[in-house]
């Protein structure tokens, strides 16, 4: 058999998402390459979520083309997001996974191992038979994790993944992530979190306003910010 | 007061006549809201789920009929199954199935009504994870109806509560005959207005009773269900 062609690199030119009068996006040309996690940079409210959704092919863009290695209109089989607030569907923690396999097509022979397996990866298998919505907050996204990673895939989108969690439940978090990135999957994630992209991301994009403002590495942005609002932002100010 | 424990005597005896008068009824109010359940479950779920011209008049069309008058359909059902109406060469007036069809037309819309709201609420809820999970629409309607199937036992209920209540509708088109189409109901009225009070009392009792207890075991079932699956 065939290996499915790679949905890397992601291409997004000059795309734009309008929502009524209100551009969310505006302009927006990126690159997202195989190798280490990608950071969204930017303050709240300048389109980090719209981008990520727009980057997995969940929302189509007002202007302008996405591409998944090559191709415009391609199935989601080899992305997978967790959302900034993750739904738990009304079942158990095993029930939510074993879904999200079958929507996978996962066969039904193999179900129950890979469940066992995914729970295992983010240390929840003593909560097997927990009802998902009485899960912690911690509890719960590292289930969303789990959900995604059933999908096997070759880029995962996260968005905020450790937004109200403690120190250690993201702590927790970002040992998946870590976990994932050494598997070979390509992590884009949005994080407010300045420390987090420090310590995950090997390159990152500076959203403000709708708009790329900067893309470097993470090492380059950190150290020196080749535009003022980065710099500002790094700083702690506040970035319209 | 003697009236009253006439009414538990024949409850407690267990009055032949009076337990065939709850079992017909039972029968009756259970096949309507299962037939019920069978369209309206379906029909609920397509209408949640999609988006047409005309989609809000049809809404508003099906909310409304679940206020329909018992009388009118009762009048409605009794036209059709007569013997000039069109179905009259079924030779189903005054009889138990006539009565199932009236209580399953007044049930359907209750249920089609509210699953159609139940499930489109948990579709806005679910709809960007089961999109994300790339899930074919068929396996969408199965998560919605399955995760919802507490709420939509609930729906069962409103739905068993209606038929059971029912006397208009059934006396027209059941006719009331003793030993045959008598449901708890219209053997109240008629004993009433003969005067028997002990005997509508007493099958007023069970009446209520039954619907207690079933409404009790569907209150454990949804507890239950809660606790597993939350
Ligand atoms: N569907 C929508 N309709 C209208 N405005 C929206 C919609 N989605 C997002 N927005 C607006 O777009 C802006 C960017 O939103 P979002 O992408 O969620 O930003 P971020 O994730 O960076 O906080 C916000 O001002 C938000 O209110
Ligand atoms: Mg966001």
């Amino acid at each position: 058999m065939r290996a499915p062609a790679s949905d890397l690199p992601i291409v997004l030119a000059a795309v734009g998402v309008r929502a009524g009068t209100q551009d969310i996006l505006r302009d927006v040309s990126l690159v997202f390459q195989p190798g280490a996690p990608t950071a969204i940079l930017g303050p709240n409210g300048a389109g980090k979520s719209t981008l990520i959704r727009v980057a997995a092919g969940l929302l189509q863009p007002s202007l302008g083309s996405v591409t998944w290695g090559g191709l415009s209109a391609k199935s989601l089989q080899r992305r997978a997001i967790v959302f900034q607030r993750p739904v738990m569907l009304r079942r158990s923690v095993a029930g939510n996974l074993a879904f999200a396999l079958a929507a996978a097509g996962c066969p039904r022979a193999h179900c129950a191992a890979a469940v066992e397996r995914l729970l295992a990866r983010v240390s929840l298998g003593a909560l097997h038979d927990r009802p998902a919505r009485r899960l912690s907050g911690g509890e719960q996204q590292r289930l969303a994790l789990a959900r995604a990673l059933a999908r096997e895939p070759e880029i995962l989108f996260l968005d905020e993944p450790t937004n109200n969690l403690d120190p250690a439940a993201t702590k927790a978090v970002e040992a998946i992530i870590r976990d994932a990135d050494a598997s070979g999957i390509k992590v884009v994630m949005a994080t407010h979190d300045l420390g987090q992209a420090r310590r995950l991301c090997g390159d990152v994009v500076f959203l403000a306003n709708g708009a790329v403002v900067e893309t470097a590495g993470a090492a380059d942005f950190f150290s020196r910010p080749r535009t003022e609002k980065a710099a500002a932002f790094l700083r702690g100010d506040i970035v319209e | 007061m003697s009236g009253f424990h006439t009414a538990m005597e024949l409850v407690l005896q267990g009055d032949a006549s009076l337990y065939a008068i709850v079992r017909l009824s039972l029968l009756v109010s259970l096949s309507a809201v299962v037939i019920a359940a069978l369209v309206g479950f379906p029909f609920g779920a397509w209408l949640a789920l999609t988006r047409f011209p005309g989609r809000d008049a049809v809404i508003i069309v099906l909310n409304a009929c679940m206020g329909l008058p018992p009388v009118v359909i009762g009048l409605a059902v009794f036209l059709l199954l007569s013997r000039s109406g069109p179905l009259g060469s079924w030779g189903l007036l005054f009889t138990p199935q006539a009565m199932v069809i009236a209580e399953a037309i007044l049930v359907a819309p209750i249920v089609a009504a509210l699953a159609r709201q139940t499930i489109e609420d948990l579709w806005l809820e679910y709809r960007a994870e089961l999109e994300a999970m790339g899930a074919t629409p068929l396996r969408r309607v199965g998560a919605l109806l399955w995760d919802a199937r507490l709420s939509l036992l609930t729906v069962l209920l409103a739905g068993f509560g209606r038929a059971a209540a029912e006397v208009g509708a059934v006396m027209i088109v059941g006719g009331n005959i003793d030993g045959f189409t008598r449901t708890m109901t219209t053997a109240i009225a008629l004993e009433t207005s003969k005067g028997d009070l002990p005997l509508a009392m007493g099958l007023g009792a069970v009446l209520i009773a039954i619907v207690v207890a079933i409404n009790g075991v569907v209150w454990g079932m949804r507890s239950y269900g809660e606790r597993k699956a939350g």
